[in-house]
């Protein structure tokens, strides 16, 4: 295998937008990224588009020829491949994407991640995006995503004594951190007593612990890392693409408070880059909601299990802290187009890494990590991004 | 939901048929083809048969769930539940019969016969299992005290919400 690196990026604004298809969203990130890269669309030999549901929310499968061709791409006839694992889609479309430039099967690949929610009620989007759990064992009985971890977080409370606080100040913290982002969804800040009043969706998670629907799409270009200095003098180095998967049920882990595949596809992606969890300076990590994001700062092992609440609570994750959390804002503030968000996450810390995330700028990294999951972990997909100059 | 989709699992809805496999003794909810215990999978194949639960269980986590699952919408605030069986499978569903408040981390349940959910006013009535309070089973854990049908050899598990059934 050889090495692969990010060459470019582009992604659109995330949020409520009305006024833009799916098709125009996909497309505008797409060629932000193919600028940014200053390839030409001669050059590419696949695109792998990350999309949840595109089929439930707005009527169309086959989704990848649709960008590819109003891409303007398909007079070149190259191969476009929609890749789907729930919220996840976006992550393991990067993987995809990866494995084709580090077998050489391709050398110069576009990878995209687009999601358009705001086009169905809110009522039909939890239903649609409630599948990303088990239908049939949990979503008949009364499951919704909200409510399932809802069950973890209670469970993680019970067990290692976290506070409601810790985790209602992750959606303070992220919406910190999103006021800075101008692609951001929600860019207002919120306080720790607006969380913990907040309506109760279900207990003990509050409307402002869940992260938004939002529409999105985020795009990256990969290329070998001999070739990425034509292109670009901080090419940012896939350091390591690894997936894992669990059971569907929450009922059917092994533990409800630590999600197996993030600690499995962590293991991995440390393994391969020959790096470990102190070497990482950034982390976007899935805060679908704020107990996710406390369960997979432990689970990719930056805090021990069950300590991640105090440990939030002392700011060791704020950014510019010890390990700087979603500098984006993550799913909570920047927004939660499912399958756009795995490709967004790659696209924050390729920014974080050349220096060009202005007002969020953290300074001195050189090693980011991102972790999409969907469900409520039934796949994990956990990238290292380096820069290597 | 189709009618047909909801009839085909009748069994294990509306009677808790679970398999157990005749290998490693494991027992399954729903019914498995392959046993994910057994070391080599394929010896698996076709040895796992109907065996069912007892239904009685206690909470390994919940939660008051307020914004509804579709077609929920008239029970909110409801309380969704994860139960791990006394045969060792955990199960989702709802537990009735309790105010919300009085739910905890182990309470004693067993799976009683309900209406899930209707699709609308002409559409189809779902039925099936949740869990009422059950203070009367003593909550012995898998292989000691079991009913007549469970085998002793189950294997031994994980501690408490840590099983994989």
């Amino acid at each position: 295998m050889r090495d692969v690196a990010i060459l470019g990026v582009g992604m659109t604004k995330f949020g409520e937008l009305w006024d833009r298809s799916f098709r125009e969203i996909g497309i505008e990130a797409g060629f932000q990224a193919l600028v940014d890269a200053k390839l030409s669309s001669g050059d590419l030999g696949a695109l792998y588009l990350g999309n949840m549901a595109s089929g439930s929310l707005i009527a169309q499968e086959h989704i990848a020829p649709l960008i590819l061709d109003y891409s303007g791409l398909g007079p070149h006839h190259i191969a476009a491949v929609r890749v789907e694992g729930g919220g996840a889609s976006g992550a393991l479309a990067l993987h995809e994407g990866w494995l084709a430039v580090a077998s050489g099967a391709h050398d110069f690949v576009v990878v995209g991640g687009a999601e358009k929610l705001t086009d169905v009620p809110d009522v039909e989007a939890s239903r649609i995006t409630g599948g990303t759990a088990d239908h049939e064992w949990e979503a008949v009985f009364g499951a919704t995503l909200p409510g399932l971890w809802a069950m973890i977080a209670r469970r993680h409370m019970h067990d290692f004594g976290t506070t409601r606080e810790a985790f209602a100040q992750v959606a303070v913290q992220m919406h910190e951190n999103g006021s800075k982002n101008p692609n951001a969804h929600y860019r207002n800040k919120i306080t720790l007593e607006a969380v913990t009043g907040a309506t109760p969706v279900a207990e003990p998670l509050g409307m402002l612990d869940c992260a938004p629907f939002s529409d999105g799409a985020a795009a990256v270009v990969l290329g070998p890392m001999e070739r990425a200095r034509k292109f670009t003098d901080t090419p940012i180095r896939l350091a390591a693409s690894q997936v894992a998967c669990d059971a569907m049920a929450l009922h059917h882990r092994r533990e409800i408070t630590t999600v197996d595949s993030t600690v499995v596809a962590a293991k991995r992606a440390f393994a391969q880059a020959r790096r470990a969890p102190a070497d990482v300076q950034l982390v976007e990590v899935n805060d679908a909601y704020t107990i996710a994001g406390l369960v997979a700062l432990e689970d990719l092992g930056f805090v021990e299990k069950g300590k991640s609440g105090p440990a939030f609570l002392n700011g060791e994750f704020a950014r510019g802290a010890r390990l700087s959390m979603n500098t984006s804002g993550g799913l909570k503030s920047q927004g939660q187009p499912f399958g756009a968000v795995g490709v967004a996450q790659a696209v924050e810390i390729v920014r974080q890494l050349r220096g060009e995330a202005k007002e969020r700028q953290v300074s001195g990294a050189t090693l980011g990590l991102a972790h999409n999951l969907g469900g409520t972990g039934g796949t994990s997909v956990v990238h290292l991004l380096e820069r290597t100059n | 939901m189709t009618i047909a989709r909801f009839w085909r699992e009748t069994p294990q809805r509306y009677n808790l048929g679970g398999a157990k496999c005749t290998v490693c003794q494991t027992v399954y909810f729903p019914p498995r083809s392959v046993c994910p215990s057994c070391a080599q999978h394929r010896q698996s194949i076709g040895k796992l048969e109907p065996f069912h639960l007892s239904g009685e269980g206690e909470v390994v986590t919940f939660s008051v769930v307020h914004d509804a699952a579709e077609g929920f919408e008239m029970q909110v605030p409801y309380v969704l539940a994860i139960v791990r069986t006394r045969e060792g499978p955990q199960l989702t569903g709802q537990v009735v019969d309790v105010d919300p408040k009085e739910v905890k981390i182990g309470l004693k349940v067993r799976a009683t016969f309900r209406k899930l959910r209707e699709e609308g006013k002409a559409g189809v009535i779902h039925y099936g299992y949740k869990f009422a309070p059950a203070e009367d089973w003593d909550g012995r854990p898998p292989g000691r005290g079991m009913p007549a049908h469970v085998p002793s050899e189950l294997p031994t598990r994980p501690a408490e919400g840590s099983a994989r059934a």
